[in-house]
């Protein structure tokens, strides 16, 4: 062998050659791993974007208060009309007593005609059911509304006789399965009947509320969960949630409610627009779905809903509600309160009988006192406005005493609630509110026993110890790990397991691991935002977690596809809220442009972003995607906002500063929209356009004219027969992605 | 308080420091100024460096608790090292054609491509080698099913185009 003193150049080589291989592998692995951190943050800051725009309703809410307010002071019906449309945004709709409801929403006489191809249902239900509802749904067949409303009537019978609070027990079925928020989303519910197996005498289920709402078949899973808890009653456990509300299906409510449900039900609009097709609130999808038949369909429900059980707890160890619990979560009362009574937890409670039995007197002649089946809030006022309903019509000044009286009342009161409060002397309207038929029930305020529905269906838990009020969503508390504790302690419970937020893995653990949130609804902010869960309790306890994502299109996307299209839909919502605060932008930032020179810093870009928009994101990070040029590190921030405004459809004839108005204020327009539009049809005639429009413009300092309002309707395709499909409209005020 | 950025020095640190507290706070899950240590990687990450897993290591070294690591690091801590990170320009980004060369490195057909099996034994048993979780994530866009191999140009050209561009200025 001989070698010399050096290294055989072979060995040299490959070895070189090796570590270049090496170092080669380290430098890809390094970008890499970049790559996929960045893409970590991407995903982040999006699921923040979602989440800030989604519960930053505080301003909307505060703006709709203010405008009702602004209503009552400064508008005066000069004429019938105006009264009639004032009185229909002030005057609630019927309220059905029992005997009513049966009445109304009778099924019996209605035939089923030979050439319906759906399943036919008979009571009392069997598995078989089940079965051809589920494959009937599968095919998009449509249950004929004589079966629809005949299982409501049979279900508000069965939800009748439970209690408040459900127990179950897990030596009787030895498993419980518990899903969270499905919000009409019925392949999902699909997926865990799929993975999971039908619900049966040896497979319970405890669906923890919000069912509805969002989705587009929020119906059909209604039937579906219906017709399980019918046939597997013992098996079968339904919660409300906080969309099982009548307030919050309709988006829009009465004068009594009016407020606390534009809270509320606000933060369920500023979720729509902004991410996926905000047409489908389920009364819409209802009536679309059920032309004849739709509203006495919408009645039932509402009526189900109140009857839906409040809590399940299991093995006396797990409690399961819809939203959390509070420091004053009190489940003695809760088990003990009707439950029934609380239609709809945004809308008040019945007015002091002093303050308007004059006026209730001249309305209809009727005394509006307590009916006995417990129908809250409202007297039952006649539905059409009719001349003789509005207070003496001839006198303007009273008629708007009467409404500044009643919405004023309201006002206070959910002021008071939500800690705003602008009244010093505490009204004694409310103090005496024991339920007139059930003088021997304990003495707890109708207000204690609100709370604590509202409360359990809409709290979140923070990570803070404490407890304070959920001012974002309108109700209910954010509760800490304290609370929490406490409430363990006190009823000797092991763990929470609740709903009502969105996890991006369909479940997440809090406090401890001793609060679960499990949430069903998989893709709900855009298709592959994130996945759904359900858990499984032994005997033991122990939660066993599935999660899916229920899109076949997410599944063959890759992780930088889907957090790309996720993230489109994130940052295409964030330009829209920049777009709408567009002169507010332009002032912060000449505050940092004393020159004049119409360049900023990136740097004070995102401070005086935030500082306009308030919504607590990392701007430098998203920098990036909503800023494409600069100079050397300055921003030209008119060209920049223009190409914002760039971004939305020909609206050019509009003036800008309309166009931010109806952006900024969009769904607080669509609420009002709908209190109009009273029949659910989603068209409100011109004239009530006309009249809305103008009230609003006013209340916004506006200056529009005649001209300008009609330019407004021109510039979208009206209906010819006079009528505005609102939908329509505030779609065309929608960003639409600039094509390239 | 509209004040005007400065160009000098306190400025930009000043600035740096309100995107590292920026890139930390979004992963400071219980609003408590601490964050994770599986964690720090992504965040040092998303601020425009590129460490390898040693250089990692050794940040976290300087970032961790002294007496006992307790799983979390603190804002406070954290800031000062960052920030001198950023200021020192250090982990500096992987130009274009530096990658490119890398993969070409491990052609050695000087094909064009690397095939799936070459790609996986590269990334999985060399250098810092990639968790199968991290390889199937790399193949699920880079390779191309049909011919099962990675064009590695298109997919570099691939990945750059995604990546806005925001290193610290």
């Amino acid at each position: 062998m001989g070698s010399g003193s050096s290294v055989n150049p072979n060995y040299k080589y490959s070895l070189q050659k090796s570590e270049n291989a090496f170092k080669a592998a380290v430098l890809i692995q390094r970008w890499y791993r970049r790559y996929v951190a960045r893409l970590e943050m991407r995903r982040r800051c999006t699921w923040r974007i979602f989440q800030s725009i989604e519960y930053a309703c505080e301003q909307d809410q505060i703006k709709l208060h203010n405008f009702f307010s602004y209503l009552m002071d400064h508008f005066t019906p000069s004429s019938s009309k105006e009264r009639d449309f004032i009185s229909r945004m002030f005057i609630s709709g019927e309220s059905f007593k029992e005997a009513e409801l049966e009445r109304y929403c009778d099924y019996e006489s209605m035939e089923v005609p030979d050439s319906y191809t759906g399943p036919h249902l008979s009571f009392p239900l069997l598995p078989d059911h089940a079965t051809a509802l589920l494959e009937a749904f599968k095919q998009k067949q449509q249950l004929h509304a004589r079966y629809v409303l005949n299982l409501l009537h049979e279900t508000r019978k069965h939800l009748k006789q439970l209690p408040n609070i459900s127990h179950v027990s897990t030596c009787y079925s030895e498993e419980v399965t518990v899903c969270g928020d499905l919000h009409g989303q019925l392949d999902d519910l699909f997926l865990i009947f799929y993975k999971n197996g039908l619900p049966s005498p040896s497979k319970s289920y405890v669906f923890n509320g919000d069912f509805v709402d969002r989705g587009k078949q929020s119906l059909e899973i209604l039937i579906i969960l219906f017709t399980f808890l019918l046939i597997y009653p013992k098996e079968v456990h339904l919660n409300r949630g906080n969309h099982e509300d009548h307030m919050v299906n309709l988006r829009y409510g009465f004068c009594v409610g009016l407020i606390t449900m534009s809270v509320a039900s606000l933060q369920n609009l500023t979720e729509l627009p902004f991410f996926c097709s905000y047409r489908y609130g389920f009364a819409k999808e209802v009536m679309q779905k059920y032309k004849v038949h739709g509203k006495k369909i919408l009645k039932m429900i509402q009526n189900v809903f109140c009857w839906l059980p409040l809590a399940t707890l299991i093995d006396q160890k797990v409690l399961i509600i819809h939203g959390g619990v509070s420091d004053t979560t009190d489940l003695d009362m809760l088990e003990k309160i009707q439950r029934n009574k609380f239609i709809s937890v945004l809308r008040g409670k019945k007015r002091k009988e002093s303050n308007r039995n004059v006026e209730i007197q001249e309305v209809n002649g009727e005394n509006a006192e307590a009916d006995p089946a417990g129908n809250e809030a409202l007297p039952s006022l006649p539905l059409q406005p009719r001349p003789a309903q509005a207070p003496s019509m001839a006198n303007r000044l009273e008629f708007s005493r009467w409404v500044r009286q009643t919405v004023q009342e309201q006002i206070e009161w959910c002021r008071r609630l939500v800690d705003i409060s602008e009244s010093e002397d505490e009204e004694p309207t409310y103090s005496s509110m024991v339920s007139l038929t059930d003088l021997d029930a304990p003495c707890w305020t109708r207000q204690e026993e609100w709370k604590q529905i509202l409360d359990i269906l809409w709290s979140d838990p923070m990570p803070q110890e404490g407890c304070r009020e959920n001012k974002v969503r309108g109700g209910g508390c954010y509760f800490g790990p304290d609370v929490t504790a406490k409430i363990l302690e006190k009823y000797n419970l092991q763990f929470l397991i609740r709903s009502h937020e969105c996890k991006q893995e369909g479940y997440e653990f809090c406090h401890n691991r001793k609060v679960l949130t499990i949430f069903s609804a998989s893709n709900y902010y855009e298709i592959g935002s994130n996945r759904g869960a359900y858990v499984k309790l032994g005997p033991d306890l122990v939660p066993h977690f599935v999660q899916y994502q229920a899109n076949k299109t997410a599944h063959t996307l890759t992780m930088t596809q889907r957090i790309s299209r996720v993230e489109e839909s994130a940052f295409r919502a964030l330009r829209e809220k920049l777009f709408a605060h567009t002169s507010a932008l332009i002032s912060a930032f000449k505050a940092y442009d004393k020159d004049n020179t119409g360049r900023i810093t990136l740097s004070n870009w995102a401070t005086a972003v935030e500082s306009v928009l308030h919504l607590g994101l990392p701007w430098r990070m998203l920098r990036p995607q909503l800023v494409r040029t600069t100079e050397d590190g300055m921003l030209e921030y008119k060209s920049w906002l223009d190409d914002l405004a760039m971004e939305q459809r020909s609206q050019e004839r509009i003036q800008s500063s309309l166009l931010e108005v109806i952006y900024r204020n969009r769904s607080n327009l669509e609420t009002i929209f709908r209190i109009i539009d009273r029949d659910h049809s989603g068209l409100i005639s011109f004239e009530e356009f006309h009249q809305t429009w103008k009230l609003f413009s006013s209340h916004m300092n506006i200056e529009l004219t005649d001209d300008g309002i009609n330019d407004l309707v021109r510039s979208i395709d009206f209906n010819k027969d006079g009528n505005i499909d609102f939908n329509e409209f505030l779609e065309a005020f929608r960003l639409v992605k600039q094509t390239q | 308080m509209a004040e005007q950025e400065g160009n000098g020095e306190d400025g930009a640190v000043a600035e740096i420091e309100k995107k590292i507290i920026e890139a930390f706070e979004v992963f400071d899950h219980e609003c408590n100024k601490t964050v994770d240590v599986r964690e720090i990687g992504s965040i040092v990450r998303s601020l425009g460096c590129f460490p390898t897993e040693a250089e990692l290591h050794e940040l976290l070294a300087k970032v961790e608790e002294e007496e006992e690591p307790t799983g979390y690091i603190h804002l406070e801590k954290f800031l000062p090292v960052m920030t001198k990170v950023l200021l020192n320009r250090s982990y500096r980004p992987i130009p274009e054609d530096v990658l490119l060369h890398a993969f070409e490195a491990l052609d050695e057909n000087k094909c064009g491509y690397l095939t799936k099996d070459e790609l996986v034994k590269h990334m999985t048993e060399e250098g810092e080698p990639f968790t199968e979780e991290e390889m199937e994530e790399m193949l699920s866009s880079a390779l191309d099913p049909e011919t099962n191999t990675v064009h590695y140009r298109d997919y570099i050209s691939m990945m750059i185009v995604d990546e806005p561009e925001d290193l610290p200025q």
